[in-house]
């Protein structure tokens, strides 16, 4: 359970530039909003009522972590301090929690609704708001708007009203999406050009917001699990995983050593089909196509062990509350082990195809260039963060099933550019399978399921689990008051960062490498939007 | 006298196909008055070139788009049935296939690209999303089912559906095109809007 400390909106910004400076927490992992309901006669006298916020940090220096919370009883106008001029990544999180609770943020220079069409009534995260009564299928087209109010604290303590701009008037914004073959997916980009040259990248998403986080709150614990798989598509192993690990921790229970093995077994594998889809897609979006073939071909194995053991090809829904969903196939383990020698025999393929072409070097070396501070301030981890110098697996920093048992080398690259992006993914390939390798023989006996109540209840409480997926860090936060549905359930999306840093990486180079630098992002959009 | 046709796929016989009765209905509203000899033999041909060189828009939200890339890789390989050119703009399309949970925010973007579609253009609802919410289908901003907003001609089940999934509901079309009057009679008779004034 989570130690949460309880700061008042007033003395947040100075506890915060305290955690920052003194403690060295320059890592903004999670924001999340919460609505704690209004108060009532027989709260306890340390609960925590109203809108708020919860901040997760870590220092990425003595990786020491602490959680904290703001809240405020106001619900006609939630106003809260900003802390996106500490952490950059705040800005967009901050944007999203407004979107959802309606807390305005004082001091953040952009309040625009970031998931949600602009004519959107309410605040559909709110416990009390009905979304589908006031916002019926709007079929008329969406007005981008580029003015934003942001609400500026004056040193007398009144609060003063300021009309900011995204783009000027003089401005030259070109649309890119959200059906664009190389935003892979519903991204929207505005882009502000001179020439050529980018000047400004602004986001639009919310384009495959499914509400997951929302539905879940009316979903008992074993339904919420089926739709992890369907948040980032390439990742839902790890994501599943996540959310059971979190639940298994809140309840208290211990799963076998065999499940933890087939846990990390299929985890690395999600990770390999996942990095074939990055190497095909990033090819594609320079304009190669047999590289695509390639990962597409190589992929197919891997589908073929899931699809033998869990029974589907992309959802697989294998990992349950207690364990797994059904034992391994007989012939899981002989196929690992070809999947294995096979794998290592034709990578070069890739190499020779690609890396070594002399077009996509000169596409990818110096381009997109992003520095360690850059990726911590944004919080972009996976192979985005290890591509500059950062340390941030999850395996390594806070090891779950099996990672402290087996040998492997967090790969990381100091040159941040797309090439190097590119080569965190490739030779991750060969540590997983060298994960797997060490693991595949040694399977022990026992069961594949732990017996749980037909009906899982937590306990009241807060729990975050993270697990590094296959683009950076996933985490689930949960917040259970006792029932058999999660009173909140949130995802720490990866690839909400790494959308949130393309403009810093994109300004002042070509409009033509903007594709180059998304594609070496490896971003998923339902996973951004949930 | 009624006229009949039993649109042939190759290696699969006419009465493997589910759901023959639908497609004979169409035959009949659109043969009601006959069909001339000439016009009707050359109706054949050109629909036996539009069935094969069917070009899908590139057009993904989410989960199923990945089964349809794989469609188009090297396993599956739908070239072999005449849909390997996959456009990025819907000017050039005939099909677009409805991949993936079609959002509140995303609805006007998707009607808009149907419009933006040349006739004669089909629609293929692929998934559970697409075809009424699937999964998401208590959620606040989820369009629960695609036909709501186009019209569909075919609907492929599966979350995601697999890639002979996909083929056989890219065949039932190329069936369907195969049945229609190119010349004589409209292809496809659209709603005239009345202009609000």
């Amino acid at each position: 359970m989570e130690d949460i400390k309880y700061i008042e909106p007033a003395s947040l910004r100075d506890e915060m530039l305290h955690l920052r400076n003194e403690k060295k927490m320059d890592f903004l992992r999670s924001l999340i909003g919460m609505d704690w309901g209004v108060p009532t006669e027989g709260d306890a006298p340390d609960s925590t009522r109203g809108l708020g916020v919860v901040y997760f940090l870590e220092s990425t220096e003595t990786h020491e972590r602490t959680t904290v919370k703001t809240s405020t009883l106001d619900r006609e106008h939630p106003e809260l301090p900003t802390v996106s001029d500490i952490w950059k990544t705040a800005k967009l999180n901050e944007r999203e929690v407004f979107d959802f609770f309606g807390i305005v943020f004082v001091g953040n220079d952009d309040m625009r609704r970031i998931f949600l069409r602009n004519d959107w009534v309410g605040y559909p995260m709110r416990k009390d708001d009905e979304p589908e009564k006031e916002n019926p299928l709007r079929m008329d087209n969406e007005e981008t708007v580029d003015e934003t109010t942001e609400v500026e604290l004056n040193p007398d303590g009144t609060i003063k009203d300021k009309e900011n701009l995204v783009f000027k008037d003089e401005e030259y914004v070109i649309n890119i999406g959200p059906q664009h073959p190389s935003t892979h997916g519903v991204l929207r980009l505005r882009v502000s050009i001179e020439g050529e040259t980018i000047k400004k990248i602004d986001p639009v998403l919310g384009y495959i917001h499914r509400g997951i986080e929302k539905m879940n709150e009316s979903m008992t614990y074993p339904q919420t699990l089926s739709l992890t798989d369907r948040l980032d598509y390439f990742a839902g192993m790890q994501s599943r995983h996540a959310l059971c690990m979190c639940i298994e921790k809140a309840m208290g229970l211990e799963v076998s050593d065999r499940i933890q093995y087939i846990r990390t077994i299929m985890d690395e594998l999600q990770r390999i089909s996942s990095h074939f889809v990055f190497y095909a897609c990033l090819a594609m979006d320079i304009g190669a196509t047999t590289p695509w073939f390639f990962g597409f071909r190589d992929r197919e194995k891997i589908m073929d062990i899931f699809e033998e053991t869990c029974g589907g090809r992309l959802m697989t829904h294998y990992n349950v509350i207690g364990g797994v969903q059904y034992d391994i196939h007989p012939n899981f383990v002989k196929r690992v082990k070809e999947f294995i020698p096979y794998m290592r025999g034709i990578i070069h393929e890739y190499h020779d195809l690609f890396t070594d072409n002399i077009i996509a070097q000169n596409r990818m070396k110096g381009v997109g260039y992003l520095s360690k501070e850059d990726v911590i301030a944004f919080g972009a981890t996976g192979g985005t963060g290890r591509g500059s110098g950062w340390h941030c697996d999850v395996r390594k920093r806070i090891p779950y099933a099996l990672y402290d048992k087996v040998n492997f080398k967090e790969i990381t690259y100091n040159e941040g550019d797309s090439f190097a992006r590119y080569m965190v993914r490739m030779d991750e390939i060969m540590e997983s399978l060298k994960i797997i390798e060490q693991l595949i023989d040694n399977i022990p006996e026992g069961d594949f399921r732990v017996k749980t109540k037909p009906i899982i209840k937590v306990p009241e409480g807060s729990y975050y689990q993270a697990v590094e997926a296959s683009r950076g860090e996933f985490g689930v936060f949960l917040e259970s008051h006792g029932d058999k549905y999660p009173y909140r359930l949130h995802y720490r999306s990866t690839g909400l960062p790494l959308v949130d840093i393309l403009d810093t990486a994109c300004r002042g180079l070509k409009i033509a490498d903007l594709m180059t630098i998304g594609g070496s992002f490896d971003y998923v959009i339902p996973d951004i939007d949930r | 006298m009624e006229i009949t046709k039993k649109p042939k796929i190759k290696d699969i016989p006419y009465d493997e196909f589910n759901d023959n009765d639908s497609l004979q209905k169409i035959v009949r509203e659109l043969h009601e008055g006959g069909s001339n000899v000439a016009i009707g033999v050359l109706d054949d041909i050109i629909n036996w070139g539009r069935g094969y060189s069917l070009w899908p828009l590139s057009f993904a939200t989410s989960c199923c788009g990945i089964e349809f890339m794989a469609l188009a890789a090297a396993r599956y390989d739908m070239a072999r049935f005449g849909f390997e050119v996959a456009r990025s703009s819907p000017r050039q399309a005939d099909v677009i296939l409805v991949n993936g949970t079609i959002t509140n925010k995303m609805a006007p973007v998707l009607k808009r690209l149907y419009d933006e579609m040349a006739d004669p253009k089909y629609v293929i609802a692929i998934g559970g999303c697409a075809i009424a919410g699937g999964p998401f289908v208590k959620s606040y901003h989820v369009v629960k089912g695609v036909d709501k907003i186009l019209p569909v001609d075919v609907y492929v089940p599966g979350c995601p559906p697999r890639p002979e999934a996909f083929f056989y509901g890219l065949m039932q079309l190329q069936r369907k095109v195969k049945v229609e009057k190119f010349f004589g009679g409209v292809n496809k008779k659209e709603k005239k809007e009345k202009s609000e004034e």
